[in-house]
């Protein structure tokens, strides 16, 4: 068992997270097993996550897709149960090694969550205020244009910046939030069904976008919608409950292969619409 | 523009069914002219090719299939458009095999005295490689007018098949020994004429594609059918 540490230590960084590095994978769970209190959530899950790709998780309500997500970036901790076994290596380092900041883990590892959740504060603000904090020293304005635009809502946003980051349309709140999320520039993005709450066109804006910034950093989405994990995605893992109730891993692979030719019939099943 | 993704990987299907275009087209000639020159070392080439030809359409359907289960463009021009090229690949890859077998009949007739000039053989060819090549450039670029204006050339193919039909007939009672390689011939004019219609399939599948209406541009001869009570 883990509990998050007192002590502190500096996760090793990567030259740049472009370059090609000698390790294969960006993030990888190993006999990883989550708990909230005495209730196994997930268990013995070994994935890896390859670098500059987008990886769907995909499965029934309560097989653990969440859990499994906020794990790599150790957002399960906000829980107050929560404890976790096994490891997740994040550039060879196990992130629940007692030493290791959880603040500095979901720099690196950042997350977009389901419902749009922009600072009541202007659009430039919901941009500049992380960077901020995040001991930025070079020039806001480039900043705050090249995430928007990254994001692909410097277009519709340009010359409003001081208007409240509430008072766009969910689906520009949501890239809003891309945008948030990428301007610290961090290695892994988190998704949470980062589209469930948009409508179709909304929908596709920010699975378009994914497929942009994929180019540049590795993604992470769970998604309750097939569709979209085998629009989006490179890779797809499809986790189930055992008896017991606790998610486990079934069948990953490349997305190509899982929704034309999945291995396991349970992961057929259910992307046929056969069960879940 | 929401759809990149999808678009970009129908522009790469398309671009891919022009590349098997080109290797049946060029498999056509190439097997006509190893068959008029006598040249084995052609025959045997264009015979050997045609696996690329069904390995190219085996990919680009397995490819049809992906962007199917993972993109899911099931309504409207989406969905016509991928039924049709489904369709297509299937049409081209028999066409290669015309070629193979047009090249196969040039490596059994081999250095065996000639039985006649070859002429309209090749004039088949040229018009049924003329068709295709209009055809598919119609598919690609969804012009329905030009796809209705191709199967008309059909009928100079079936002309010309009945003319080489005739004449090795004539050939065959004139002097029998000449039975074995007339007929090959007739074979090899015969994969000519299949060809042809196989084109005006694609071109109903361009018509399919633009306006979603399925019906056969040529429809059946009633005239023929008078003919033969």
């Amino acid at each position: 068992m883990n509990h998050p540490a007192s002590t502190v230590t500096t996760i090793a960084r990567p030259q740049t997270h472009t370059l090609e590095s000698a390790e294969q994978y960006a993030i990888e769970a190993r006999n990883l097993s989550i708990y909230y209190g005495d209730f196994r959530a997930v268990k013995d899950v070994n994935l890896q996550i390859q670098k500059q790709k987008i990886t769907a998780i995909i499965g029934p309500s309560g097989c653990g897709k969440s859990t499994m997500l906020r794990s790599f970036n150790r957002m399960n901790e906000l829980v107050p149960t929560a404890w976790a076994e096994g490891e997740v290596l994040y550039h060879g380092q196990n992130l629940y090694a007692p030493d290791v900041d959880p603040v500095e883990v979901r720099r690196r590892i950042g997350m977009v969550f389901q419902k749009p959740n922009p600072f009541p504060k202007s659009i430039y603000e919901n941009i500049a205020w992380g960077a901020r904090i995040n001991g930025f020293k070079g020039n806001m304005d480039d900043l705050v244009e090249e995430s928007l635009r990254d994001a692909a809502l410097w277009d519709e946003v340009h010359d409003k910046l001081d208007q409240s980051g509430l008072s766009l349309s969910g689906g520009q709140q949501q890239r809003l939030c891309i945008a948030r999320a990428i301007s610290i520039k961090p290695d892994i993005i988190l998704m949470d069904e980062p589209a469930s709450a948009l409508d179709p066109i909304a929908t596709l804006k920010i699975e378009e976008l994914m497929r942009e910034l994929v180019q540049n950093y590795t993604i992470i989405v769970v998604t309750h919608n097939m569709q979209q994990a085998a629009r989006v995605s490179d890779f797809t893992a499809f986790f189930t409950m055992d008896e017991d109730r606790a998610g486990y891993l079934k069948e990953f692979g490349p997305t190509e292969q899982i929704f034309t030719n999945p291995k396991d019939k349970v992961t057929e099943d259910y992307i046929t619409g056969r069960f879940g | 523009m929401t759809r990149e993704t999808l678009d970009r990987r129908i522009r790469h299907l398309l671009d891919e069914i022009l590349l098997l275009d080109s290797m049946v087209e060029q498999s056509i000639s190439a097997s006509v002219v190893a068959l008029k020159s006598r040249d084995m070392e052609a025959a045997r080439r264009v015979y050997a090719g045609d696996q690329q030809i069904n390995s190219r359409r085996f990919a680009l359907e397995n490819e049809t299939m992906v962007v199917l289960a993972t993109q899911q463009p099931i309504m409207a021009h989406d969905l016509r458009l991928l039924a049709s090229i489904l369709e297509i690949t299937g049409e081209l890859e028999r066409i290669g095999d015309y070629g193979k077998g047009i090249a196969k009949i040039a490596l059994i007739l081999g250095d065996q005295p000639p039985v006649k000039p070859l002429i309209d053989i090749p004039r088949m060819a040229a018009i049924g490689v003329e068709m295709l090549h209009k055809a598919i450039s119609a598919f690609v670029s969804g012009d329905a007018d030009a796809a209705r204006a191709i199967p008309v050339m059909d009928d100079q193919v079936d002309q010309l098949y009945n003319d080489v039909y005739h004449e090795l007939v004539q050939i065959m009672i004139q002097d029998p020994r000449t039975i074995d390689r007339a007929n090959y011939l007739m074979w090899a004019a015969h994969n000519l004429e299949r060809m042809a219609d196989r084109v005006t399939n694609i071109c109903e599948r361009t018509i399919y594609l633009v306006t979603g209406e399925l019906k056969e541009v040529q429809p059946t001869d009633d005239e023929f059918l008078a003919r033969h009570p």
